[in-house]
C-alpha cells in the first residue's frame, strides 16, 4: 500500500501498516524513542553536542507533516528531530548525522541542530531562533511566482515570536498573500524561562491576527485536533487563500537541552502534563475506535526495533574523511566561477 | 545593417550599466528577480533599477517594506527553491540589520546541508564616503570576506559594474556586489549586450615597474591619480584593480610584487583587520624574497566616517596620502628616481 505522505520507503514497506492512523502512532513512537536513545548516547558522551529534544511535542510535527505533499516544504528549528522524522527522514540518516557519520543527512557537517534535506522537502533546521521563518516565506514566494500549488510551513516556538524577523516574515507573507502556514509550538518555555515571564501579552494568536492572518489556537497534544486546524490552514494556502497562523499549545517534557537541571519549574507540573502525553492520548483514541491492544503494542515494538537497528547501523557507518572537509563550501577557483 | 550590430559598446554610466545587467539577466532567465526597498516604482534610490518594473512587472521587480532581515530571508528561501533573487540593500550600513540572514543563513546553508543545497543569491549594496556621515558611509566588504560563503565584488568601472553583476547573478553561490555611490554617474565604455566579467581575475589598470598599487572600487581612481603624480618624479606605478576580493587574484598581485619589489594597498574602508592586512600578509608569504620594503596600507581612518567635508577629506585614502606613502616606502630609491 502506498501511503501518500510517507516519504521514506522503508517506513511504509517495513512497517507494512495498512492503516494510516497506526502509521502516525508509529511515527510519534519513533520520534520519542529516537530522542530517548539520543539522550542516552549524550550521557555516554557518544554524542558531542547538547541536544534540544522535543518530547511532548510529537503530535504537532506528525500531524502537520501528514498534511503535506511533494513540493511542500517545512522550515523548523533546532528542536527539530521530530519534524525531520515526521517529514520522512530515515532513522539511519538521523542517527548518522547526530553521531557525525557520512550517512547523516548533511554527511556529518551539521549535527543535531540542522536536520533537513531538500529531497525531504525540508530546509535544514535553524539554530538561530526565528531565522527559519522568513526562509519558509521565501519558499512560498517562489511557489507563488511559478504558479505552483505548493505550501511552505514555518514551525517555531513561542520564544521566536519575540524576534524581529518573525514580525517581518508575517508582515511580508500577509502583504503578498503567500501560501505559508505559520505554526507556533507554544511549549511554555523559552529556553530556561517561562513564557509567562517573558511576554507582555500571553495570547500568541494575537501576533498572527495583528498582521491580518487567519489565526487558530489548538490543543497541540491532540493529534487529530492538530490535523484539523493545520489542515484548514494548509488548504487555505494551497487554494490561494494566503497565509495562516496556528498556535499549538503543548508542553516540553524535557529541559531546554540535555543536562538542563530545570530549576525553573516544579516536577509536579511536568507530571501533570505527562498525563496529556500525545502518544498516550492518540493510543487511547485508537483503542476507543476499536484498535486492539495487541496492534498498538505491535506498533510500539516495531518502532523500538527500527530505532535500535538504525542506531546500530549508523554507529558502524564511516566518519567523514579529512580530505572531504570542504564538502559544501565553494571552491573559488576562477575556472569554477567564470562559467 | 543597423547600428546595433555594428556598435558593440558605447559610453554609459555605472548606474545605467547596473540596470542593464539586471535587465539582461531577467530577460534570459525567468527565475531572476529583484527585491528591495524602492527598487520598483521609484526606480531605485540610486537609479540602478530605472525602467525595470515597466518591463518586468511588480512581481519580479518587487518593492518591499523597510525590513532588510525579512526580505533577505525571503530571498534566501526563494534561492533554495531554485529562483535567482537579487536583493538590494540600499546602503551597506544596513547590511548589519540583515546580518543574521546573510551571514548565518545564506553563507552557511549549503554547508549545513552537506553540500546539497544551492544558494544562487545576489546581494547588491552601495558604499562610499560621499557625505553620508557615520551610518551612511561604511564599506563592509571585509566583514563579508572574513566569513566563508560569499563571493565579494567591488567594481570600479561601468563595464565591470555590468559584467561582475551579471556573473554574480549566474553563480550558484551567494554573492555580494558593492556598488560605489561616488561612481554611479561616472562614464565609461560598456558593452551593449551580454557582458560577463569573471570573479577572481584582477585587472592591471596601469603598467609600471617601480611600485605596485593594489586597490578596488573607487580607490582605483585614487591609485591612478597618485600614479600620475609619481610619474612626474620618474616613479612608474603599476595599478591593480582587484575587482573581487573573494575570490582573490593573488597570482596577479604577487607577479607584480615580484617585478616591482614594493606594494601599497589602498582601500576606502577601515584599515584595522581589513582587506589590506590580508593582502599584505598574503603577498609577504608569497613574495617575501622579492619585497624590498614592508607592504604598506593606505586606508580609511579607524574612526567612524565624519560628516564635515574637511574631516571627511582627511578620512579618505586619497592620492596625496598614497603618493606620500609610496615616497616613504621607496625611501632613497624614490629620492634618487625623482632627482
Amino acid at each position: 500500500m502506498v501511503i501518500p505522505w510517507s516519504r521514506t520507503p522503508d517506513y511504509g514497506e517495513r512497517v507494512r501498516m495498512t492503516d494510516p492512523h497506526l502509521l502516525k502512532l508509529y511515527k510519534m513512537h519513533v520520534i520519542r524513542m529516537f530522542e530517548d536513545r539520543c539522550e542516552a548516547l549524550y550521557r555516554e558522551a557518544k554524542i558531542r553536542a547538547a541536544l534540544h529534544l522535543s518530547s511532548g511535542q510529537e503530535a504537532i510535527a506528525v500531524g502537520t507533516c501528514s498534511l503535506l505533499v511533494d513540493g511542500d516544504v517545512i522550515s523548523a528549528t533546532y528542536r527539530g528531530h521530530g519534524w525531520a522524522l515526521a517529514r520522512g527522514m530515515s532513522l539511519r540518516q538521523a542517527f548518522g548525522e547526530i553521531l557525525g557519520r557520512t550517512s547523516g543527512c548533511a554527511a556529518g557537517r551539521a549535527g543535531t541542530k540542522h536536520f533537513g534535506g531538500l529531497e525531504l522537502g525540508m530546509v535544514p533546521t535553524n539554530a538561530i531562533v526565528g531565522a527559519g521563518i522568513p526562509i519558509a516565506v521565501g519558499f512560498a514566494m517562489a511557489a507563488q511566482m511559478r504558479g505552483q500549488a505548493s505550501v511552505a510551513v514555518a514551525a517555531f516556538g513561542e520564544g521566536a515570536t519575540s524576534q524581529g524577523v518573525f514580525h517581518e516574515a508575517l508582515s511580508l507573507a500577509s502583504l503578498w498573500r503567500l501560501p505559508v502556514v505559520f505554526i507556533c509550538e507554544n511549549n511554555r518555555y523559552s529556553e530556561f524561562t517561562s513564557a509567562d515571564v517573558m511576554n507582555p501579552a500571553h495570547d500568541f494568536g494575537q501576533r498572527g491576527s495583528s498582521y491580518g492572518l487567519p489565526t487558530a489556537t489548538c490543543d497541540g497534544m491532540d493529534l487529530q485536533t492538530v490535523i484539523d486546524e493545520v489542515g484548514e490552514a494548509v488548504e487555505r494556502a494551497r487554494n490561494g487563500g494566503g497565509p495562516s497562523f496556528v498556535v499549538a499549545d503543548t508542553y516540553r517534557f524535557c529541559g531546554h537541552m540535555t543536562g538542563d537541571p530545570q530549576p525553573y519549574r516544579e516536577k509536579s507540573e511536568v507530571e501533570k502534563w505527562r498525563l496529556r502525553d500525545p502518544i498516550q492520548l492518540y493510543s487511547d483514541v485508537l483503542r476507543q475506535a476499536g484498535v486492539r491492544d495487541v496492534d498498538l503494542d505491535g506498533v510500539k515494538d516495531r518502532a523500538f526495533r527500527d530505532v535500535e537497528e538504525a542506531e546500530l547501523a549508523a554507529s558502524a557507518d564511516p566518519e567523514p574523511q579529512l580530505s572531504e572537509i570542504g564538502l559544501g563550501t565553494p571552491s573559488w577557483s576562477p575556472a569554477m566561477v567564470a562559467s | 545593417m543597423s547600428n546595433d550590430t555594428i556598435i558593440s559598446s558605447r559610453e554609459a554610466t555605472y548606474a545605467v550599466a547596473i540596470a542593464e545587467a539586471i535587465a539582461i539577466e531577467m530577460e534570459r532567465d525567468p527565475s531572476v528577480f529583484l527585491v528591495g526597498e524602492e527598487v520598483g516604482e521609484f526606480g531605485g534610490v540610486f537609479t540602478t533599477s530605472r525602467g525595470l518594473i515597466e518591463r518586468f512587472g511588480p512581481e519580479r521587480v518587487r518593492d518591499t517594506p523597510i525590513a532588510e532581515a525579512g526580505f533577505s530571508g525571503v530571498a534566501i528561501g526563494a534561492a533554495i527553491a531554485g529562483m535567482r533573487p537579487i536583493v538590494e540593500i540600499m546602503f551597506s550600513d544596513f547590511l548589519f540589520v540583515a546580518a543574521d540572514q546573510l551571514l548565518n543563513q545564506a553563507a552557511k546553508l549549503r554547508f549545513m546541508s552537506g553540500g546539497t543545497l544551492k544558494m544562487p543569491l545576489t546581494v547588491r549594496t552601495t558604499i562610499g564616503v560621499t557625505g553620508g556621515g557615520p551610518q551612511h558611509s561604511q564599506s563592509l566588504e571585509a566583514v563579508f570576506a572574513h566569513l566563508p560563503g560569499f563571493a565579494v565584488a567591488l567594481p570600479s568601472t561601468p563595464a565591470d559594474a555590468k559584467g561582475l553583476l551579471a556573473s554574480a547573478i549566474r553563480m550558484d553561490e551567494p554573492t555580494i556586489v558593492f556598488e560605489h555611490r561616488g561612481l554611479l554617474f561616472t562614464k565609461g565604455d560598456v558593452p551593449k549586450n551580454e557582458h560577463l566579467v569573471p570573479f577572481g581575475h584582477a585587472a592591471i589598470r596601469r603598467v609600471g615597474r617601480d611600485v605596485t598599487l593594489v586597490a578596488y572600487s573607487r580607490a582605483v581612481s585614487y591609485a591612478l591619480a597618485a600614479a600620475e603624480t609619481l610619474a612626474l618624479s620618474g616613479i612608474e606605478a603599476e595599478v591593480i584593480d582587484l575587482r573581487t576580493i573573494v575570490p582573490l587574484d593573488l597570482e596577479t598581485v604577487t607577479a607584480s610584487a615580484v617585478r616591482t619589489g614594493y606594494v601599497v594597498v589602498v582601500h576606502e574602508s577601515h584599515r584595522n583587520v581589513g582587506v589590506g592586512a590580508e593582502i599584505a600578509a598574503s603577498v609577504s608569504e608569497a613574495a617575501w624574497g622579492s619585497l624590498r620594503a614592508p607592504v604598506q596600507r593606505v586606508c580609511g581612518l579607524d574612526i567612524p566616517v565624519p560628516f564635515a567635508q574637511t574631516l571627511e577629506g582627511a578620512w579618505i585614502p586619497g592620492p596625496e596620502r598614497i603618493v606620500q606613502t609610496v615616497l616613504n616606502s621607496l625611501g632613497d630609491r624614490g629620492l634618487i628616481s625623482s632627482t
